[in-house]
């Protein structure tokens, strides 16, 4: 029972969700007793050595196919083709853009299930079960797969990258005749940088949200100095964006963005639902507050009941130090 | 030194504002046969019963042209705005759809059981209750615990089946007047932003003609506050009061078997000091689509009081925790959450309801009888009415509808609040002084004491910041709750940037913030941390908090009207 | 040039959703609205065809749904679509995002569209690529997450989001294209609109209609099924910390951030 995962790359880097989901399924194929397989697809770029590197991640082969990348269908073709000719049970995705759109063309193509924003995958009786939060994350659904293949594509971050160790993985090469319709598509640029002058708060691993507790607009500069050490970005509250101290692009919660990054670190935030709607899926959530009574302290990990004015300045100091270190 | 909101009136000019006069070009307006401002329970008996009249009379229906009954409805659909108790009596309803058993009032969703116990009780405090005798105006056997909310859902579906275009996520913002007469509403502007300045998408409203308006807004709407001066359909009359009611519905794990008045004091301040009148109810409801049990619980204040920090939300929180409310809330959900005011002030406050071109009905037309805490029959019952009048003026092709208020006067509506006319305002004398005579009134069928008794307004009461707000709950979030999350779970989605549509004066005295920022049940009004105890304050407006209860209007600013599609979506209310 | 904009209706965002215990999927009964994401293909639709550069022949609103989704199509065409398609049929209740897609490419394959619009995912939060599987069943190129697009008489120019920044895509046509919520604001039907809407033609569709196989469709066309549904995993209450002696409480902070390798 053996899984393929595909593995994007641009620029001579793994995108580290590919990795995690390589990770996963290399856990996952031992229990259920198969193994776990890459594919990627690209140009010269995909050297041997490159390719061989999957391995340490839990891949024990990797199908390497030369054709376009950052297009979608040429990579359905690509994998219904070694699917089917080497009968893997189930195809694994990390998070993000062109996950989904194989993952769904993959579906169409073999008329199997697939089950998006998985958070979770488990085995029961030697077959995977995807787990996936549904409702705005108050349900968790288990979701089993009727006939092969089973597609799981995994929730943006779902899957930890994990070195299990292993050695080089075995490079195939395969030809793959495209389909007539999956090269019309051509990418005249690739991976330019947006023009919002920073980066985007959803995509951001570290957070640092200021809410009115700041005080005023000036106060912001706490939450950027402390962000910047943590290499995070920052978010605000819609209370100050209303105020005017922070721009709507950095707003959080019911009408702003929902983000869920490995650290959220919210200062002078009260913590209302309106806001915790936006980022109760962080990882981890500290707060600073001053009110012990805030509502954000039922939901955080770590909640420091102070004076963010003495508090953020020193935290900015430390991180520094420790990183400097 | 006296300080009232009247002191500090908004800027409004609600004559200036909100009536237009004259109708744009006939390639730009839309014509219809009836247009009805509002889609809650009045507005829609009106359209319900309009397309049975005209249903049997094509030749009309035609000669109405394409579009024979507009309703225009703000929310996002009839019923998101809509919310009351809510005990009523069957009859109209009954009048209105002949053909539908309470049984299927229970299938369709906006009914909920017959009421065969009730029960009333004095709370002297948080742990004690005194069971009274019913008195006459809470006899309820026989009546029907209903939801507005779903009722007016209920109520659209029919209207669309008979041939009404029901326009939701519309706002009505100006009345059009054209020689002394009302021939149409226009329909607001959407896409502007914060300072109303026109967006990418802006869209303007449109004017939309008819033969016939019925402002059916509801508490004192917004084309009805400016037609009342237009046409002076206010004068020889008391002005009106309002009340605020607070209400949620709770998911509970045992089915309450009777319908639950108290008459106060407690959670509410006796002394007349406070100025504090008003009462609670919980009502029993079993919801036959999903077979849960349910309760709707709410607090209902008049807002006469004089402490600034009195807060029917917060009163309402503290109120559960009286262990009568326990014994029923324990161990449940809340489910939903809603606020609204509603006219108090009865017969001598009613406005003539009927100019040229135009009538009033439901609580814009001031028809809720606040002694028995009935006022959804009188809704259906005056759009029945006044559909009946403005279909036989129409049919001898006249436009002139005056003999609505005359039959109004004389059916149930009229006789049920004529017979209650003094019954509240002798609670302005506070509790102690006035309910005796309440009392007496009340057992005599209003003809004892008789005469006129008079109202004052709500806004010309002196505030005073009082210690009201000491006693209110610390909400846990499970049990008790904070304005913000009661918001929330209303389905409040009011876009970011949405013009304001408050109006209040930005610095008043603090009495008078302090008693904007208590009264509102969704934490609109906020005062700056530094500012300063005594003196003149600056007033933070939240306004895409706000649930357009109304309340504001009461106490010394407008609510004037929102981008349609904004504010709650109430479901169960 | 023929464009057909795919639309669906969602429960509104404002609505308590729940999970229907009998058929384990989700509770639609109560208030739906025009999934806002379809807003923005509508839009995108007729930016093109008052454009210029583009004869936009027709804009065709087509939705897969039960009775009421009607309500969706009536909006799409105050929206400015000139027709709208309803497929509705009882064997295509229950159907997964794989049989979805399916239906609608059905659809799709009557109607010979220049170009498919579809906002790149719907509110409901079931998925985010059902323009991929569109395409694959019409064997059309298509993208998604796309955020600003150039129409030309036989290609568009697309701008879209991707892991690495944006990507500049041409696309030949006839493709298949979902848009983001980025790529435009959607104006406001005006009332005459709204009122014309319900006049435009409506054509309601059975799946025998368009040749839909019953096998491949509805509760046994699915290829997941949902084994439970669990609450979500109880989080455990966190650390409080008091401040009283600053240099402590971030010492403690730092070496808290270090344990879960946040200053990496």
């Amino acid at each position: 029972m053996s899984i393929l995962t595909y593995a994007l790359h641009f620029q001579g880097e793994f995108n580290k969700n590919s990795l995690g989901a390589i990770s996963e399924a290399g856990k996952l194929a031992q229990q259920i007793g198969g193994e776990a397989a890459a594919i990627v697809v690209g140009g010269d770029d995909l050297t041997d050595d490159f390719c061989k590197s999957l391995g340490k991640y839990g891949a024990s082969k990797v199908y390497r196919v030369k054709g376009p990348e950052g297009i979608a269908q040429p990579v359905v073709d690509a994998m219904a083709k070694v699917i089917q000719e080497n009968g893997y049970k189930y195809a694994l995705f990390g998070g993000g853009l062109l996950g989904f759109e194989i993952g769904a063309g993959l579906s169409a193509r073999l008329g199997a299930g697939v089950t998006m924003e998985v958070t979770q995958v488990k085995v029961q009786d030697g077959k995977l079960v995807a787990v996936r939060p549904v409702l705005q994350d108050s349900a968790l659904v288990d979701v089993g797969f009727a006939g092969e293949p089973g597609i799981i594509i995994g929730r943006l971050n779902a899957f930890e990258v994990t070195e299990a160790g292993g050695g080089d993985a075995e490079v195939i090469d395969v030809d793959v005749e495209f389909s007539e319709f999956s090269t019309k598509a051509q990418v005249v640029k690739r991976g330019e940088r947006g023009d919002e002058g920073g980066v985007n708060i959803e995509d951001a691993d570290i957070l640092v949200a200021g809410g009115r507790g700041l005080g005023s607009a000036e106060a912001f500069k706490l939450c950027e100095d402390l962000a910047e050490v943590l290499g995070g970005a920052v978010a605000a509250t819609r209370a100050v964006v209303d105020a005017g101290w922070y721009p709507y692009s950095a707003q959080i919660g019911q009408t702003g963005k929902t983000v869920s990054p490995k650290l959220y670190l919210a200062a002078g935030i009260s913590g209302a639902i309106q806001h915790k709607v936006g980022m109760q899926n962080s990882e981890n959530i500290v707060a600073i507050n001053k009110d012990p009574n805030a509502p954000i302290f039922e939901f955080c990990d770590l909640g420091i009941v102070g004076d963010l004015h003495q508090i953020l300045p020193k935290l900015t100091e430390a991180v520094k130090a420790k990183k400097g270190a | 030194m006296a300080i009232a909101p009247a002191q500090f009136p908004p800027p409004v000019d609600s004559q200036k504002e909100f009536i237009k006069r004259g109708l744009d070009p006939e390639d730009e307006r839309i014509e219809v046969g009836v247009a009805i401002v509002g889609g809650g329970t009045a507005g829609l008996a009106c359209a319900n019963r309009l397309l049975q009249l005209l249903a049997e009379d094509p030749k009309l229906m035609e000669s109405l042209g394409e579009v024979p009954v507009a309703v225009i409805e703000k929310a996002k659909v009839c019923g998101g705005h809509n919310l009351s108790g809510a005990v009523m009596r069957p009859g109209p309803l009954q009048e209105l759809f002949p053909d539908m058993t309470r049984e299927d009032w229970r299938k369709e969703g906006f009914a909920f059981g017959e009421v065969k116990k009730d029960a009333v009780y004095l709370l002297p405090n948080g742990k004690t209750k005194i069971r009274v005798p019913t008195p006459p105006n809470f006899r309820n056997h026989g009546n029907e615990v209903v939801s507005v909310s779903a009722l007016a859902r209920f109520q659209q579906k029919v209207a669309e089946e008979n041939g009404a275009y029901v326009l939701t996520e519309t706002a009505a913002t100006q009345l059009i007047v054209e020689d002394g007469r009302v021939v149409g509403v226009r329909s607001g502007d959407k896409g502007r932003g914060k300072e109303g300045e026109p967006l990418a998408n802006f869209e303007p409203g449109t004017d939309i003609a008819a033969k016939a308006v019925v402002l059916a807004e509801g508490c004192w709407g917004h084309l009805t506050g400016a037609a009342i001066r237009e046409f002076n359909l206010g004068e020889g009359r008391e002005p009106q009061v309002w009340e605020l009611g607070v209400k949620e519905i709770w998911k509970v794990p045992k089915p309450l078997d009777r319908v639950i008045h108290t008459l106060g004091p407690w959670p509410l301040r006796i002394s007349a000091k406070y100025g504090q009148i008003g009462g609670t109810w919980i009502y029993p409801m079993k919801d036959a689509k999903t077979g849960d049990d349910l309760v709707s619980i709410g607090v209902v204040v008049d807002l006469d009081y004089k402490d600034a920090t009195t807060s029917v939300h917060d009163l309402l929180q503290l109120f559960k925790l009286h262990p009568l409310v326990k014994g029923i809330l324990e161990g449940g959900e809340r489910i939903g959450w809603g606020a609204k005011a509603l006219p108090g002030g009865g017969w001598w406050s009613m406005p003539k309801p009927v100019m040229p071109g135009a009538v009033l009905v439901g609580d814009a037309a001031g028809l809720v009888d606040t002694v028995a805490l009935k006022g959804v029959h009188h809704c259906i019952n005056s759009g029945k009415i006044a559909a009946e009048v403005i279909y036989e003026s129409l049919k001898n092709g006249s436009t002139d509808f005056s003999a609505y208020q005359e039959r109004l006067e004389r059916s149930i509506t009229g006789q049920e609040l004529y017979q209650v006319r003094n019954t509240r305002q002798p609670f302005q004398k506070g509790l102690i002084k006035g309910g005796p005579l309440v009392g007496i009134m009340t057992l005599t069928k209003g003809k004892f004491p008789g005469g006129r008794w008079r109202w004052h307004r709500n806004d010309e009461v002196p505030m005073f910041i009082g210690d009201t707000h000491k006693r209110y709950p610390q909400p846990d979030g499970k049990y008790t709750f904070d304005k913000l999350s009661s918001v929330y779970v209303s389905g409040n989605a009011t876009r970011d940037d949405a013009p304001n549509h408050i109006r209040v004066r930005k610095r008043v005295p603090r009495e008078i913030a302090e008693t904007w920022r208590w009264m509102c049940p969704a934490g609109v009004y906020e005062i700056p941390e530094d500012a300063p105890e005594k003196g003149d304050v600056d007033v933070i407006v939240n306004y895409t908090n706000c649930v357009q209860c109304g309340a504001i209007t009461a106490k010394g600013g407008r609510l004037t009207t929102p981008e349609g599609g904004d504010g709650p979506l109430y479901q169960l209310t | 040039m023929k464009i057909c904009v795919l639309v669906k209706e969602v429960p509104d965002a404002a609505v308590e959703k729940r999970i229907d215990p009998n058929t384990k999927r989700l509770d639609r009964s109560g208030e739906k609205n025009l999934n806002p994401f379809d807003t923005h293909a509508i839009e995108a639709a007729m930016q093109i065809k008052e454009g210029g550069t583009v004869d936009v022949s027709e804009i065709v609103a087509i939705t897969m749904g039960p009775e009421g989704s009607e309500r969706a199509l009536h909006k799409a065409v105050s929206l400015g679509a000139d027709r709208s398609i309803q497929l509705t049929d009882d064997a295509l209740a229950g159907s997964d995002v794989c049989a979805t897609g399916y239906a609608l490419a059905k659809v799709l394959e009557a109607e010979q569209p220049d170009l498919v619009l579809l906002g790149q995912q719907s509110d409901d939060g079931e998925c985010y690529a059902i323009g991929a599987v569109v395409a694959d069943h019409l064997k059309m190129p298509s993208l998604t997450q796309v955020i600003e697009m150039e129409t030309q008489p036989d290609k568009v120019v697309c701008r879209r989001q991707a892991e690495y920044g944006y990507d500049t895509v041409e696309v030949p046509l006839p493709a298949v294209i979902s848009v983001g919520d980025a790529i435009n604001e959607p104006r406001y039907p005006s009332l005459k609109a709204i009122m014309g809407a319900k006049k435009k033609p409506l054509d309601k569709k059975s799946a025998a209609d368009v040749g839909i196989e019953p096998d491949k469709v509805g509760e046994q066309g699915s290829r997941t099924q949902v084994l439970a549904i669990n609450p979500p995993p109880a989080k455990e209450p966190g650390e409080i910390i008091e401040d009283e002696n600053t240099d402590e409480t971030v010492e403690k902070i730092v070496a808290w951030l270090e344990e879960r390798k946040l200053l990496a």
